[in-house]
């Protein structure tokens, strides 16, 4: 199983993972190498199996959908993480582009 | 009086006894560390607060105030579990510097128990390796032969305990990396059914197979922590409402009556002879101590490790979505908010992480899931299945932990596929769900060797009451390095 350079682009393109052109023979190999061993499983019929969705033994585990809060402190130590704010907001960058079109 | 080897059940006891103030025996952490860590490379920070805290212990002690079951014991926290004001970095550049705004679950709970809190331990990156020489902060040395790695991911959790820095230190396990680690230093390690501790506040790499657990010296340590961090939080709704517990009559019971299974498809070429040998002498000698031993079958064992390196990188490359350099952690600006998000990620994640993102990202991808994802999680089910059928016959299944002792820093480094391979025998109580214990059986070369007990969901009080007998009979658990 390999990748071609193409999809190695395309992958990192979908993960949002900038990679240099010199890293992409390396992702093909090493990629390819597990992609070859996890091929393996095409061994098994697995037609009438179900899937493991739940790795506990619960789903739709439900509660209140009240506001909660936080302590100040808290609050302002996750404030503290942003990498860059203006008073206690995350700023970033335009998410659209600014067309007229 | 050597406190660098002593157990939590001693330590307590001889405080309770007025033999020990908390303040010593932290002191007495601190001062090993500070003579060892520059060398061994466990701790990657030690806070200082930690002798005032023992000195609170000693305060509410003599006072005559009833404490928790950890009162002044020092524990030491693997990097990806959160302790409010501490820096919390899963030895990854991605997120240094990070200060942690609240209490891991298990965080508070250790508090709550009287625990003095000692520092962080060294990891690999975002907990993705298996000797912890992807840490962005270097690789820890095992304590057994310097030389040599201590395993991992929770590889500075489980030197710490080796090299007597604490008598138990906290780490997590997705794939083994408690149990691994806990057999290359010769330290026991337990991984919790999933859903027995609440997985709140720990970074997570594959959320359906994390769990948190104890490395410790003895089994009878183990079920003390456990059963102070295990149990239902409302902030994980995977944990599990539990009704009874662990640590009553686990060292009255010899193992009359209880059938233990060796599972042929483990005890394969690859394995190390010696690994063998010890692990065989440890099953003779639980069938001495009362056991009967059966061969059991998990024909799906080999499709094990595939399985897992699908599931695993596929939610890791979803939990690490949430870095996205502009909520915390590493920043890297670029001329647009995309090229901002994979300059960020591309720059702070470390090369083992992104291999685990793009294989996560590419199996999940358009066109790619069903072959994939869908085919490991239909697979995952055959092997749970494989363990229900065998526990039906069996009380515990025994294996060895890792097929080789602790191997040279550098030597697997630059083949992925071959350092996957030594934690072919820890994967699959993750994907099964199951609890399993690793506890030291001997030694080759001067090198630990680790047996692994796995057993039914919820059921640690098997696994432990299996581990404590043997540690009565043997004394693999009480050496420790020159």
């Amino acid at each position: 199983m390999s990748l071609s350079n193409e999809e190695i682009r395309h992958i990192a393109k979908l993960a949002r993972l900038h990679i240099n052109e010199e890293e992409i023979e390396d992702y093909r190999e090493k990629l390819g190498s597990i992609l070859e061993y996890v091929e393996k499983l095409q061994e098994l019929n697995t037609d009438d199996v179900p899937e493991l969705q739940h790795a506990a033994d619960v789903s739709n585990v439900l509660r209140e959908d009240e506001i909660q809060g936080c302590e100040s402190a808290v609050r302002k130590r996750a404030i503290d993480n942003f990498s860059n704010r203006e008073g206690d907001l995350l700023k970033v960058q335009a998410v659209f582009e600014d067309r007229t079109e | 009086m050597d406190v660098s080897t002593m157990t939590i059940r001693e330590a307590r006891e001889k405080m309770e006894a007025g033999e020990l103030t908390s303040e010593a025996l932290v002191k007495s952490c601190l001062e090993r560390i500070k003579a060892d860590n520059d060398d061994l490379h466990i701790m990657l920070s030690v806070d200082e607060q930690a002798l005032e805290q023992a000195r609170k212990i000693d305060e509410r002690r003599a006072a005559g105030e009833s404490l928790g079951p950890l009162a002044g014991i020092p524990v030491a926290l693997k990097d990806n579990l959160l302790v409010e004001g501490w820096e919390v970095t899963a030895a990854a550049q991605v997120l240094e510097g990070h200060i942690s705004s609240y209490d891991a679950t298990v965080v508070s709970r250790l508090k709550k128990a009287g625990a003095i809190l000692i520092g962080r331990t060294n990891m690999d990156d975002a907990a993705m390796g298996s000797s912890t020489e992807t840490s962005h902060y270097g690789p820890t040395k095992n304590p057994w032969d310097r030389t040599k790695v201590p395993g991992g991911s929770s590889g500075g959790s489980a030197a710490a305990v080796a090299a007597g820095f604490v008598p138990v230190a906290l780490g997590s396990d997705t794939g083994g990396s408690v149990r691994q680690p806990a057999s290359l230093c010769g330290v026991v390690g337990l991984k919790p059914t999933y859903g027995r501790v609440s997985r709140y506040g720990l970074i997570a790499l594959a959320s359906s197979l994390d769990q948190i657990g104890p490395l410790t010296r003895t089994v009878e340590d183990a079920a003390t922590v456990l059963e102070v961090i295990e149990g239902r939080d409302e902030h994980d709704a995977t944990s599990v409402e539990l009704s009874n517990t662990t640590v009553p009559e686990l060292l009255e019971k010899d193992l009359t009556g209880m059938t233990l299974g060796l599972p042929k498809e483990y005890f394969i070429e690859g394995m190390d002879p010696e690994v063998k040998k010890a692990v065989m002498e440890a099953v003779a000698e639980l069938e001495h101590a009362g056991a009967k031993i059966v061969d059991v079958s998990l024909p799906h064992a080999e499709y094990a490790l595939a399985a897992y390196y699908i599931i695993m990188p596929a939610e890791a490359s979803s939990n690490l979505g949430r870095f996205d350099g502009l909520r915390y952690g590493y920043h890297s600006s670029g001329k647009d908010l995309q090229d901002t998000y994979s300059r960020s990620r591309g720059e702070g994640f470390g090369t083992e992480v992104k291999r685990r993102i793009m294989l996560g990202s590419y199996t999940l991808s358009a066109g790619y899931y069903d072959a994939y994802y869908r085919k490991a999680l239909k697979v995952r089910s055959l092997i749970k299945k494989d363990f229900d059928e065998a526990l039906k016959t069996v009380d515990a299944i025994v294996t060895p932990t890792s097929p080789s002792v602790a191997w040279g820093i550098g030597e697997k480094f630059n083949d992925p596929l071959t350092m996957y391979l030594s934690d072919i025998y820890t994967i699959s109580a993750n994907l099964a769900t199951v609890p399993a214990l690793s506890i030291p059986c001997g030694f080759s070369d001067g090198l630990p060797i680790g047996l692994q007990i796995m057993g039914k969901p919820f059921d640690e009080h098997t696994l432990l009451r299996i581990g404590a007998v043997y540690q009565q009979k043997t004394d693999w658990h009480t050496k420790t390095p020159a």
